[in-house]
């Protein structure tokens, strides 16, 4: 019995530790220019930096644009969702 | 119509005909999603890709009111400044002004990603049809909610810039 609580414990430890993604979605209504902007004042990135994640979308679909912990990644979410951004939170690989 | 920013605090929308003046005083109603699934499923998006996450739930529960809340906030805004649209004199034919506080610029932001994803979402518009050109000149209500998109998109484009500066 011991040795299944130890597991247990590892486990929600694991799950806590284990980095969670802010993803955002391609979206072709939004323009480029605003989804730029939004990353620039939700995470803080350089033009350069927001730019990057913007033709990351457009391109390929979908961006990761921050891992971290859930709790920071669900505000992320909110705010992307508060500027119409399509974002979602997943768990790492 | 001529946009420019008149100082520090305020910008100008100048040159607006009878048909842009009926453009703009439709932002609100075009960012309301009622009546349409797609169109509020789109302004409420999940949070989260797995259908049965906690996050969803709680999403529902705690997140989306905020967020109906500052989407409401912002059509309220947009719907201020909209009323103090006047006659510009002399102006033949008739046009309108209107001066916008720079300080309301993220409200009209958001306000018209709201409009233009609600229409797209309501008339089921694809990147394709987003990116096919598009007339002035509607030959039907479809016609006329793709240029309403690509005109508000170009009033946003405009915002963007002056708050780049």
């Amino acid at each position: 019995m011991p040795e299944t609580v130890v597991e247990k414990q590892t486990r929600t430890k694991e799950a806590a530790e284990t980095p969670w993604n802010v993803v955002v979605h391609n979206d072709p209504v939004n323009l480029m220019s605003y989804v730029t902007m939004v990353f620039q004042r939700v995470f803080g990135f350089s033009r350069e930096r927001a730019a990057k994640h913007m033709l990351e979308v457009h391109h390929s679909g979908r961006s990761i644009v921050w891992s971290g912990v859930r709790e920071l990644g669900e505000h992320y979410v909110q705010q992307l969702h508060g500027y119409l951004l399509l974002a979602t939170l997943e768990k790492s690989d | 119509m001529e946009i420019s920013r008149l100082d520090a605090d305020n910008l100008s929308v100048a040159g607006v005909d009878f048909f842009l003046l009926e453009l703009f005083r439709g932002i609100p109603a075009a960012a309301d999603p009622e009546g349409s699934d797609a169109a509020r499923e789109r302004l409420f998006s999940s949070p989260s890709a797995d259908p049965s996450s906690r996050l969803r739930a709680e999403w529902k529960e705690y997140v989306e009111p905020d967020l109906r809340h500052l989407f409401a906030s912002a059509i309220e805004t947009v719907n201020a400044d909209l009323a103090r649209f006047e006659p510009t004199e002399g102006a033949d034919p008739p046009e309108s002004r209107l001066t916008i506080p720079t300080k309301h610029l993220d409200a009209w932001l958001n306000c018209l990603n709201q409009a233009r994803l609600v229409i797209a979402a309501r008339h089921g518009f694809t990147e394709i049809d987003l990116n096919d050109e598009f007339s002035i000149l509607a030959q039907s209500p479809r016609d006329f909610a793709l240029f309403q998109v690509h005109f508000y998109g170009l009033l946003q484009e405009s915002f963007l810039r002056l708050l780049d500066g």
